[in-house]
C-alpha cells in the first residue's frame, strides 16, 4: 500500500478527477441498485398503507394497529365495498366492470385516457380522474360509512388523504392523511390523529348544499354550535388553507358533489 | 509493510487494549453528543420516542461502520483536495440505501423518520470519524472507532428518548408505564418534553451529570 501511494501523485489533476468519477459511478451504481431492487416491497407497503388509512378513517382500525396484508384483506372483505364513481354524473360504476379496489387513482388522473383538466380551483388540482373511488362501510346490511379519497397542493407537495361521512352524506366521521410533504411539527400535524379527532361531527354543507367546512384560524366551537368550521393548524396557515381547498373541491360539484346528491336522494344502486 | 500510523503495530485483526479503548472510550469518557458535542441537531429532532431513536441508532451504527470501512480501504487513494467530498458521497449513498432499506421493511417508521434519516449525511460525528480517524488508520480500527463512537451516539439518543416519552407521554416503547390522569390514573404528562427545546434540557442535564459523576471530562482553562 505504500508503494500504491508512492507509485502514483494522487494529487495530480488528472488522477483527482478520474478518482472523483469511479467514486460517482460506484456510488450511483449502489443507490440505484438498491432503489430498483427494494421499488416491488416499497410499492407493495405503500399500498398497505393507504388501506390502512381507509379503515382508520372509517373507525375500523386505530393508527397505531400493526396490520399486515392478511389482516387489511379480511377486514376488507368482511366491512368494506369498493366502488367507482364517474365523477361528472355521479353514477356508479357497475360492480363487475372493473376492480375497484385494484383501481390505481393517481395512475387515472395523469393518464390523458382516463381523465381530463380540471377546471379553475384553488386546491393545486390540474387534473381530474373520470372515475374516482369510494368505499362503502357496511357494519350491519345498510351502508352506514362513505369513505372518499382527497388530494390536493399543499405548502410543500400534494397531500393525499380519507375522509369518511355518516350516511346522510354531510356529517364527518373520521378523516386521515396517509401521504403529505408538509412541515414536520408545524403542517406535519394533519396527519395528527388528535387534530383529525377535531373532524368528528362537523358538517360539510351549508343549507344550500354547498360545500363550506372551512378550517379557520384558532379554535372553532362544538360540532353542534359550529357545525362548519374546524380548528387551525398553529403556524401552518398554508396547510390549513390547503385543508379547506381541498376538501371544498372534492365535495363539491366537480368532485364527489353529483354524486353524493344521488346517494342523498336514494338514486345511488348500491 | 506495517502501515499502521502512529502505532507501528503490524497486526490488524487483534484485539488488544489498545483496540478495547478505541471501541470503548467514545461510549463514555470521549462520547460524541455529550464530550465533543457532535450530532446534536438529530439528538433534538428524533428523541421524542424510543423506537424512533433505536431505527436512527442503528442507522448511524451501520452507517459510520460502513463508512469508515470504505474511507479507511482507500484512504491512500484519496486525492487531498477532494477528500471531503469523496466521504460525503460515500455516506450520502449508504444513508439513501439505508433510508430505502427502511421503506421497504419498517414503512410506517420510514415515513416519520425519512426526513431525519436524511440528516445522518450531515451528522458531523460520522464525517468527523471518516476524516478525523478512518483517513489515518487501517480498516479494522477505523471500523471499530466508527462502532464505538456510533455506539455512544445510540447511548445519548436513547436515553434521552426514553425520559422523553416516559416524563412527555407516560410511555416506553409505547407500553404505558405511567398511568395518566386523563385515564383515570396519577400520572400527568408533561407536554414540554414531547417538544424539541426538552431535547436539550435532557441533553444539558445529562451533561451536567456526567462531569460531575467523572470530573475527568471537565475541561481545564
Amino acid at each position: 500500500m505504500a508503494e500504491a501511494s508512492t507509485a502514483r501523485d494522487v494529487n495530480a489533476p488528472g488522477y483527482t478527477i478520474r478518482f472523483a468519477l469511479v467514486v460517482c459511478l460506484i456510488c450511483a451504481a449502489v443507490v440505484a441498485t438498491a432503489a430498483v431492487l427494494l421499488e416491488p416491497r416499497q410499492a407493495a407497503n405503500a399500498r398497505l398503507y393507504m388501506e390502512k388509512n381507509v379503515l382508520i378513517a372509517a373507525g375500523l382500525a386505530e393508527p397505531g394497529d400493526d396490520l399486515s396484508i392478511a389482516d387489511v384483506d379480511a377486514l376488507f372483505n368482511r366491512y368494506v365495498e369498493a366502488r367507482l364513481v364517474d365523477l361528472e354524473t355521479g353514477e356508479l360504476v357497475p360492480e363487475n366492470a372493473v376492480d375497484a379496489r385494484a383501481f390505481d387513482q393517481r395512475a387515472a388522473r395523469s393518464d390523458p385516457e382516463s381523465s381530463r383538466p380540471a377546471p379553475a380551483n384553488k386546491a393545486g388540482i390540474h387534473r381530474l380522474p373520470e372515475r374516482a373511488v369510494v368505499y362503502f362501510i357496511r357494519r350491519d346490511e345498510a351502508v352506514d360509512e362513505l369513505v372518499l379519497a382527497v388530494e390536493g397542493l399543499g405548502m410543500w407537495g400534494t397531500m393525499y388523504g380519507f375522509v369518511s361521512l355518516d350516511p346522510d352524506a354531510n356529517t364527518v366521521r373520521g378523516l386521515t392523511y396517509y401521504e403529505h410533504r408538509e412541515t414536520p411539527g408545524l403542517g406535519a400535524e394533519v396527519a395528527s390523529p388528535v387534530w383529525q379527532r377535531v373532524w368528528q361531527g362537523r358538517k360539510i354543507y351549508d343549507d344550500q348544499w354547498r360545500a363550506r367546512i372551512t378550517v379557520i384560524k384558532g379554535i372553532a366551537g362544538s360540532p353542534e354550535d359550529d357545525p362548519l368550521h374546524v380548528d387551525g393548524l398553529s403556524g401552518a396557515t398554508v396547510t390549513s388553507n390547503a385543508v379547506t381547498n381541498l376538501m371544498q373541491f372534492w365535495l363539491g360539484p366537480h368532485g364527489y358533489g353529483p354524486f353524493l346528491d344521488r346517494f342523498r336522494n336514494g338514486e345511488a344502486d348500491t | 509493510m506495517s502501515t499502521v500510523i502512529g502505532s507501528g503495530r503490524p497486526a490488524r485483526f487483534t484485539f488488544g487494549p489498545n483496540e478495547r479503548a478505541t471501541l470503548t472510550d467514545p461510549l463514555i469518557a470521549n462520547n460524541p453528543i455529550t464530550v465533543q458535542m457532535l450530532g446534536v441537531c438529530s439528538a433534538l429532532a428524533i428523541t421524542t420516542r424510543v423506537d424512533n431513536a433505536v431505527v436512527m441508532s442503528v442507522g448511524v451504527i451501520l452507517v459510520a461502520m460502513i463508512a469508515s470501512l470504505a474511507v479507511s480501504l482507500i484512504r491512500e487513494r484519496i486525492p487531498t483536495a477532494i477528500r471531503i467530498i469523496v466521504q460525503l458521497a460515500i455516506i450520502a449513498s449508504l444513508v439513501t440505501v439505508f433510508d430505502q432499506v427502511l421503506e421497504a421493511t419498517f414503512y410506517e417508521i420510514s415515513l416519520e423518520l425519512s426526513v431525519f434519516v436524511g440528516l445522518i449525511i450531515t451528522n458531523c460525528m460520522v464525517l468527523g470519524r471518516a476524516e478525523g480517524y478512518a483517513m489515518r488508520h487501517p480498516p479494522f480500527p477505523a471500523v471499530l472507532d466508527a462502532l464505538g463512537n456510533a455506539l455512544g451516539y445510540a447511548l445519548i439518543l436513547i436515553v434521552v428518548a426514553a425520559t422523553r416519552e416516559l416524563l412527555g407521554v407516560g410511555k416506553l416503547l409505547g407500553f404505558q408505564v405511567l398511568p395518566l390522569t386523563r385515564d383515570g390514573g396519577w400520572y400527568e404528562p408533561n407536554g414540554l418534553m414531547v417538544l424539541p427545546p426538552s431535547a436539550l434540557f435532557v441533553i444539558g442535564l445529562l451533561i451536567w451529570a456526567m462531569r460531575t459523576w467523572w470530573p475527568s471530562l471537565v475541561e481545564k482553562d
